[in-house]
């Protein structure tokens, strides 16, 4: 899928609204092409805004990469409903699955920046959440 | 009382048909001070546990709540969903970790705790937490049912004049006062819902 799938952390983007999460995922992509593993989910899986465990789910495998996941949210549910995902993993995949406290864009931007030089995953979250402190 | 499987399938029958009755005001309440899709999210998780009420009935009560807990978490979605279905979830684990010497009160005091960590809110936040704290209480004193409905329903009103500090009624700040949060109210008919059964059914 990735030349470099495997090596680098996976980036996860949940948004409400599927436009907003295919948007950040685009500006993503520009930034760091396909060298990183990107997935994005968005809406209630009826067509209106909302966020699933089920769409985080298959994103968060969609982007997984031995090195683990850094998901970015908006809003409220989109956070419970990635921690309610997250738990339902096998510990040790779960284990490698971080939910980043940051911007939805900028720190998906950020993150996948800071992924694609092979950074880990906690470098890689600390990154992002840098934009929040 | 012990609960059979028709008990629980009739309890899910009407725990759908209260929902889907007050649908649309779940809504309007939502509308007022959140994002308006509570009253359609709690129906479809409603309607989901539904269809599999006969494979859910069938099984031993707590794994038959862990059971409805994770359909709720996968098909109520929005905020609502991780929190019945955390409840639920926790409950059942709760009584199937203590065996036959289940203490019901004490396992859903444990599982309310755990709501409140997944919502990381507490009391008179302006939730679904603002019926559990009470509606627990009540059924830790061995209240009788109708006692324990009429203390949902009371609870959720009494979140009318809250200030919430959770979810996104929370960035309408002291504009969110004089509306009842939409998580109580759901949660309350809920509540109710399960007691009238209950109160019909307890032989006196």
């Amino acid at each position: 899928m990735t030349p470099a799938r495997g090596a680098n952390v996976g980036i996860v983007i949940v948004s409400h609204s599927p436009l907003v999460a295919q948007g950040a995922a685009d500006m993503v992509r520009q930034m760091v092409g396909g060298c990183v593993p990107l997935a994005w989910t968005g809406g209630n899986g009826e067509g209106g805004l909302g966020t699933h465990v089920d769409g985080i789910l298959v994103a968060i495998e969609a982007a997984w990469s031995e090195a683990g996941v850094a998901i970015f949210v908006d809003l409220g549910g989109a956070e419970t409903n990635s921690e309610m995902a997250v738990e339902m993993l096998e510990p040790a995949r779960a284990a490698k699955v971080a939910i980043c406290n940051a911007p939805l864009v900028e720190g998906a931007v950020v993150a996948a920046a800071e992924a694609s030089g092979g950074s880990p995953l906690a470098r890689v979250v600390a990154t992002a959440e840098e934009l929040s402190a | 009382m012990p609960l059979d499987a028709c008990d629980l399938s009739q309890l899910i029958s009407l725990c759908r048909a209260q929902i889907e009755r007050h649908c649309e005001h779940l809504g309007r309440l939502d509308s007022a001070i959140g994002d308006g899709d509570h009253g359609a999210n709690m129906k479809r998780g409603l309607e989901a546990v539904y269809r599999e009420r006969a494979d859910i009935a069938s099984l031993p009560l707590p794994a038959a709540l862990e059971r409805i807990g994770l359909v709720l978490v996968m098909t109520i979605g929005g905020a609502a969903g991780p929190l019945y279905g955390t409840l639920l979830m926790e409950l059942g684990r709760g009584l199937a970790d203590e065996g036959g010497r289940a203490d019901f009160a004490a396992s859903l005091a444990r599982a309310i705790a755990a709501v409140a960590r997944r919502g990381r809110s507490g009391p008179g936040d302006k939730t679904l937490l603002d019926v559990l704290y009470p509606v627990q209480a009540e059924i830790a004193r061995h209240a009788a049912p109708d006692r324990i409905a009429a203390c949902a329903r009371t609870a959720a009103q009494a979140t009318e004049m809250m200030l919430a500090r959770r979810g996104r009624a929370s960035y309408l700040g002291a504009r969110s006062v004089g509306h009842e949060d939409p998580g109580a109210s759901s949660c309350a008919l809920l509540a109710m819902t399960i007691c009238q059964y209950f109160q019909e059914h307890t032989p006196s």
